[in-house]
């Protein structure tokens, strides 16, 4: 299957790759797996006090598309408060990487990881 | 479309070979619908029908009837790949129970096993630069068949529960299993990488 430019050159040259420490009170961790395709996909962000995304990290273990997905986000979110990040859609990544309808679980599993790093942030917020 | 081809089988085979294949792969293959496998059955059953369907039995017979055997010869086979895999004999055997694992997204899993598998994978990406390669590689496919083992222990007890509940714990198996089956491709992949030039 062709890749689309944006998917390769996400996949090439993967940005924020890499790891936070989830012991912070600022970082937010997001875990989420696809199963039919054993993709794995952690989706991390720091956030200021005000709100706002400073940072965010990726590791993706998966196909191309799955990659991009997820490397496209953490450009996106950063700089972005809480709730835009929340409201991010699968359908804007997959617009964006072009990807094919058999490939758009993995731009799914990207929204869903942003989603899940924002709600452990918050759940840490509360246990404050 | 199985549908279609067993309408099709019905009226233009002869009768001898004549077979049901609207039933499960299970009674297909005359076995008892259970995720123990009595393989040798399953061998022997399989030999049975594909002497049935061989080719020479149809070469007297028209271009559809052979097509038909064709067909026929691939429904087999998916039937005994599907079922001698333990993976795809569990998700099978849900799907027989109206639970879809072969292409679902969006499922909820246990945060634990995710990160788990995380660092399996961090540990698999990291064997080439190990002083022995090959020991780790051993290691990990060690680890990767008895996560396997363990999950389809499992899947067996939850299986012959006839609960709800239980169904949902044998789905959530066969998830877990998903992922180990996709790093144990992955660990023989970088084994051939390695060590096959």
């Amino acid at each position: 299957m062709a890749y689309s430019e944006q998917v390769i050159d996400h996949y090439e040259n993967p940005r924020n790759v890499g790891k936070m420490n989830d012991k912070d009170g600022s970082v937010g961790t997001g875990m989420v797996g696809a199963p039919a395709c054993g993709d794995v996909m952690r989706l991390q962000i720091k956030v200021s006090d005000e709100g706002i995304i400073e940072d965010a990290k990726f590791k993706t273990y998966g196909c191309g598309s799955a990659i991009a997905s997820s490397s496209l986000v953490t450009e996106w979110v950063k700089g972005m408060s809480l709730d835009e990040a929340q409201d991010l859609k699968n359908t804007t990544i997959a617009e964006e990487l072009a990807l094919p309808p058999v490939k758009i679980h993995c731009s799914v599993l990207a929204e869903d990881a942003i989603k899940a790093a924002v709600a452990d942030y918050k759940e840490k917020q509360t246990k404050k | 479309m199985w549908r279609e081809l067993q309408y099709l089988i019905h009226n233009f085979l002869p009768a001898g070979l004549q077979m049901d294949i609207t039933q499960s792969y299970f009674e297909f293959l005359g076995l008892p619908v259970s995720y123990q496998l009595d393989q040798q059955a399953l061998s022997e059953r399989a030999r049975e029908l594909q002497k049935t369907l061989h080719p020479d039995r149809f070469s007297h017979l028209s271009d559809r009837e052979r097509r038909l055997s064709v067909q026929y010869t691939a429904y087999l086979n998916e039937a005994v790949a599907t079922l001698k895999n333990p993976l795809t004999r569990a998700q099978y055997l849900l799907q027989l129970e109206g639970v879809d694992t072969f292409s679902e997204s969006r499922v909820q899993l246990d945060p634990m096993f995710l990160m788990q598998q995380m660092e399996l994978r961090e540990a698999v990406e990291s064997i080439p630069d190990a002083d022995d390669p090959e020991a780790e590689i051993e290691e990990q496919l060690q680890v990767v068949e008895q996560q396997m083992q363990e999950l389809r222990q499992q899947f067996a007890t939850f299986c012959v529960q006839n609960s709800p509940s239980a169904l949902e714990a044998a789905a959530a198996c066969v998830r877990k299993m998903q992922f180990i089956d996709k790093l144990g491709r992955e660990i023989e992949l970088l084994e051939d990488q390695l060590f096959d030039d």
